[in-house]
């Protein structure tokens, strides 16, 4: 080799600061324990999809003649706890929170390293006894584990899939704790509360989710593992108990989990909107209040769930019109993002896409939500295929738009590289066409009285069912073109630099890969959030 | 941060204090299940444990020598678990008031 031209040191980053599997298997860096979510978190989101292929590909015909009823069960309960427990919750808090958090305040790390790391291990752990239940032959209860199916009548690994997601909870637990600490004690000088990054004010609002809800999930999957072993009444008439208040628990968490799902991705659209309109988020205290709002009344709806349950009708009036008014503070979010862009520099890169994709995809499942909470119709329309269209479009149209935006908008910072602009427009463009032409008929298939988890139907239903699995195909494919130009642009992507897209937050003022320690030196803020008066706006292609 | 960090130092003889009451209480509980106070034996049996929870909450946890921020943090779980018991028990103390259609 000549000297002379010897190729310029490489900068020492999170990545190549040590190496070998015990350095990443023993870090206590949030930045690598958010690489070890990113892959585990990946695994798993196949996993789950590979059960939805199957669904949508039984469902192609009116006639059960790929699955037998049984098997079909499982499938669909794979597929919900899968991706529910093992993907949606921890995707954005446990990959982007984690990486981001302490980046945006201007910290070395989270408060406690060591329990972040053991997050992780809780979450393996947890993985691991779900993919023993799925080898051994699976669960057939949905992922709902109710009662009495669960607790007498299944013949599948109850137990077993219980103390999974029970185990998995304890890991969002530490997330939340972490996070909380994090914010209240190790913000950078000069940033005040109202200097923090909507991100931050997601995840923190997230966090109290996390908390307070998950405990309770917990209690239950508890009881319902000693009523079904070792037979001691909480949920069965038989020994005085009431099959109903499995539901009541089951929900008390179950409703604000969609909110962990979903209150991150919020934080993500308002970073992108911000920085591709090159504009302050129109209403930045609204949009902050409104994810502590949302996490606060959030617990108090849970009984829309249960209105054709034995449930009084007059506590369901009470959980009908708190459900409309939780609906207020995510309207605020979306009628400031779309605020935001009014008159602003906008720039459609990939992030803003997807983005702008959330934002239409949130609202219909939103919207739609609101329907299910008017209790006559609800009764018309409960355990339809409208019920499982609305929830997509929260969960895959709101959570999973969310954290597509959110990867593609800090992969730069995560690696240090660009990825292709056009390819991934495309993608997105047909994750967009793809997810409607999924679930839109589906709002039709349940408005019509097709139920849900039934793999045999009338003939009447194909021609939209053949419909959904079509656009099934579209989205998968939306979603796995994305896996290959990032894992190009590992290898073949220009260098990011530090901050890309010309935004204002502090993740974008230390180095793309970040250092070790995330800044050289302690950041001290001296200006308000979201300051573009001095930003330089790169134009990408 | 204005919350100063320092540990409290509790004396030996709280602990032992707190101890011991756990360990009475804990006889009380026994004993009073063998007495029939007819509605009261649930409230008599509740009120003995949350007693017996709260001394181990404030000493045994050190959240009487807490931040303000630390006591927040605690009593907004205890508000979240009436939200819990509260909320579901709206539902079962007015199921009855409508009847069963047909019945
Ligand atoms: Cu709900």
């Amino acid at each position: 080799m000549i000297a002379a031209s010897a190729p310029v040191k490489e900068q020492k980053n999170y990545l190549n600061a040590e190496n070998g599997l015990k350095s990443w298997l023993l870090t206590q860096d949030h930045k690598r324990i958010a690489i070890l979510y990113l892959l585990s978190v990946t695994v798993f989101f196949i996993v789950g999809g590979l059960f939805a292929a199957l669904i949508r590909l039984e469902l192609t015909t009116p006639a059960g003649d790929m699955l037998d009823s049984n098997t079909y069960n499982k499938v669909f309960t794979a597929h919900g706890v899968v991706m529910i427990f093992f993907f949606l919750i921890p995707s954005i808090p446990a990959i982007l929170g984690n990486f981001l958090l302490p980046l945006m305040i201007g910290a070395k790390d989270l408060a406690f390293p060591r329990i972040n790391l053991l997050s992780w291990y809780v979450y393996m752990l947890g993985g691991t006894l779900g993919v023993i239940v799925l080898a051994t032959g699976g669960v057939d209860t949905g992922w709902t584990f109710y009662t009495p199916l669960s607790t007498t009548y299944s013949n599948g690994y109850v137990v077993l899939t219980a103390m999974a997601a029970f185990v998995a909870g304890f890991s969002s637990i530490l997330t939340g704790l972490n996070f909380i600490v994090t914010v209240h004690r190790m913000r950078a000088p000069g940033l005040t509360w109202f200097r923090l990054p909507l991100f931050v004010w997601a995840h923190y609002a997230t966090s109290v989710i996390m908390i307070l809800g998950t405990p309770v999930i917990a209690v239950t999957l508890f009881m319902l593992m000693l009523e079904r072993g070792l037979h001691i009444g909480f949920f069965d008439p038989a020994y005085g108990g009431d099959p109903v208040l499995f539901q009541h628990l089951f929900w008390f968490y179950s409703h604000p989990a969609v909110y962990i799902m979903i209150l991150p991705s919020m934080g993500v659209i308002s970073e992108v909107m911000s920085t591709f309109c090159t504009k302050k988020p129109f209403g930045y205290t609204f949009i902050a209040f409104s994810s502590v709002a949302i996490a606060v009344f959030g617990f108090l709806v849970w009984g829309h769930h249960l209105f054709v349950s034995s449930q009084s009708a007059y506590a369901g009036m009470v959980f009908s019109i708190l459900t409309y008014i939780v609906a207020i503070p995510s309207a605020i979010k979306v009628f400031n993002w779309a605020a935001t862009m009014y008159k602003g520099q906008v720039r459609l890169t990939a992030p803003m896409l997807y983005a702008i994709g959330f934002i239409g995809l949130f609202t219909v499942g939103g919207l739609t939500g609101l329907f299910l909470a008017a209790m006559g119709l609800d009764v018309h329309v409960t355990d339809t295929y409208f019920v499982v269209a609305h929830f997509h479009y929260v969960m895959v149209g709101g959570a999973i738009m969310g954290y597509m935006a959110g990867i593609h908008y800090w992969w730069p910072k995560i690696t240090g590289r660009m990825y292709n602009q056009l390819w991934a427009k495309v993608s997105c463009c047909l994750v967009f066409i793809g997810f409607n032409l999924t679930f839109f008929p589906q709002f039709v298939l349940g408005y019509m009285g097709m139920p849900r988890r039934y793999h045999v139907y009338p003939a009447e239903f194909q021609v939209l069912n053949v419909l959904s699995s079509g656009g099934a195909a579209i989205l998968g494919l939306g979603y796995l073109i994305p896996a290959v130009y990032f894992l190009w642009s590992l290898k073949y992507g220009a260098p990011a630099g530090d901050n890309p897209w010309g935004a204002t937050t502090l993740e974008w003022q230390t180095s793309s890969p970040p250092p070790t320690t995330n800044f050289e030196v302690t950041p001290v803020v001296t200006t308000e959030v979201y300051d573009y008066t001095n930003a330089e706006v790169p134009h990408i292609v | 941060m204005q919350e100063h960090s320092e540990h409290h130092i509790v004396p030996k003889r709280v602990y032992a204090l707190v101890f011991a009451t756990l360990i009475v209480l804990t006889w009380v509980t026994a004993w009073v299940a063998t007495v029939d106070l007819g509605a009261f034996n649930i409230y008599v049996a509740l009120s003995i444990a949350t007693f017996k929870a709260s001394i181990v909450v404030l000493f045994f946890m050190h959240v009487k020598y807490g931040t303000r921020l630390t006591k927040f943090i605690v009593c907004s779980g205890i508000l979240w678990l009436m939200f819990l018991l509260f909320v579901t028990m709206g539902d079962i103390w007015t199921r009855s008031w409508m009847g069963v259609p047909g019945r």
